[in-house]
């Protein structure tokens, strides 16, 4: 992993570099799997070596690929970087091994979690029991982040069309190698399936709206890159992805107001249902629906407005 | 898996410096923003070496095991990864914005026609 960050660093072909990128995030995803991290290494493999590898692709297609070389002084950063370095492993001695199960870090609220919520929420996946009741606040948080962050993005780079100015033609349907579009004819169903099972599966196994919403986004790029953005424009209307995007949102934060006005606190799922237990499942489920169209509605939203702005330049 | 002792945090260590050489040393604004993922994929890894449990396994309830990794850290990078890449996209705008506005993305080339404006 080291040696590909290295690599990914050294070149100057910024295409290779985005390249070496998704091979380093698939083999953090790996890294993750060792370390029991199982929710994690599903979203890293899902992010990192699918929307973002495609994300930076735009932005060098619109900004060139290939670096400059240095014309300053290499030295120095390179200085900086060694001393922060030493400083900091030098800082490592004074915590403790890694692993160890008496850890402080492992002594404030994670017993709980792990002895409680097999009975308070019902489900065995922990991470989707935190995540979604327990520090359901974060999350809203986090989903009002990433809508935030697309919205952002429509204001940069898609919000500025210029009246009068002729409807950005989009490049037509790239000519894209038979054997890409009929196995890709093949794949996007099954993505897709694979989503919908991770999305209504989290609470068991592994998997999550934020997993669930990636990989439903990815399915739609895949069809993207291959068929051309007209063509997935006229399945997935931008003017529907807008609407999705805050609904999620909305239903996050309903599914709470919802728990308020049954008489529990602010996100408290407990009185939804006929039993607590019960309530929490019913909570659970539309809170990780609301982060799942959030979340997939803005990647796919993303990827629309990269790939209009780069075919109108 | 038995005696990663501070490895880890070591490692984690490195590609943090590797990711912040990228930031500081390279003058192309994509390089930036892929030095800045190298890191924030380092901050991942400290969070998850942080959670694991020798012995454990991943937190998901099941019978017959008794010792699981800590869900907290899990919790937090699994947003954070989804979150990070919403940020990535936003960065990602700006340099296609710049790129429009300057004809460039090289920092040192911004810097003088800045100064020359």
């Amino acid at each position: 992993m080291l040696v590909t960050a290295l690599f990914v660093v050294r070149t100057r072909d910024l295409l290779a570099a985005t390249m070496l990128l998704g091979a380093y995030s698939l083999l953090s995803a790996g890294m993750f799997m060792v370390l029991d991290a199982v929710d994690v290494a599903f979203t890293e493999a899902a992010v990192g070596a699918g929307v973002s590898t495609i994300l930076m692709l735009y932005a060098l297609v619109a900004s060139g690929r290939f670096e400059r070389t240095p014309t300053r002084p290499q030295w120095l950063p390179l200085l900086v970087v060694l001393a922060t370095g030493a400083a900091l492993v030098w800082g490592t001695f004074d915590l403790p091994p890694v692993g160890a199960p008496g850890n402080p870090v492992h002594q404030h609220v994670a017993p709980r979690y792990l002895q409680q919520s097999g009975a308070e929420i019902g489900i065995p996946n922990v991470v989707t029991s935190v995540l979604a009741s327990y520090r359901g606040y974060d999350t809203l948080g986090e989903t009002a982040v990433v809508f935030t962050a697309g919205l952002g993005v429509w204001l940069l780079i898609g919000g500025l069309q210029r009246r009068g100015a002729a409807a950005p033609v989009l490049a037509s349907a790239p000519h894209a190698n038979l054997i890409l579009r009929v196995v890709s004819k093949f794949l996007i169903p099954v993505i897709l399936l694979f989503g919908l099972y991770v999305q209504f599966h989290g609470e068991l196994g592994p998997g999550g709206g934020f997993q669930a919403g990636v990989i439903l986004a990815s399915a739609l790029i895949v069809h993207l890159q291959v068929f051309g953005a007209d063509q997935t424009r006229q399945i997935v209307p931008e003017s529907l992805l807008r609407v999705l995007a805050p609904l999620g949102v909305l239903l996050y934060g309903g599914t709470g107001v919802a728990g308020l006005l049954l008489g529990g606190n602010y996100l408290d799922y407990h009185p939804l249902g006929r039993t607590p237990v019960g309530g929490q499942h019913l909570g659970i489920l539309l809170v990780e629906l609301g982060v799942a169209l959030t979340v997939s509605s803005t990647m796919l939203l993303l990827c629309y407005l990269f790939a209009a702005r780069v075919a109108r330049r | 898996m038995s005696s990663l002792g501070l490895y880890n945090y070591w490692i984690v260590i490195a590609l943090m410096m590797v990711g912040l050489y990228a930031v500081i040393a390279r003058g192309h604004l994509v390089k930036k923003l892929i030095g800045l993922t190298l890191f924030q994929t380092a901050v991942f890894f400290l969070y998850i070496s942080m959670g694991f449990v020798h012995g454990g396994a991943a937190p998901i309830l099941s019978e017959g095991v008794a010792v699981y990794s800590n869900p907290l850290p899990h919790v937090l990078i699994l947003t954070a990864i989804v979150v990070g890449v919403a940020t990535t996209a936003l960065g990602l705008a700006l340099v296609v914005r710049i790129r429009e506005a300057y004809g460039s993305v090289d920092e040192d080339e911004l810097e003088r026609m800045d100064s020359d404006a």
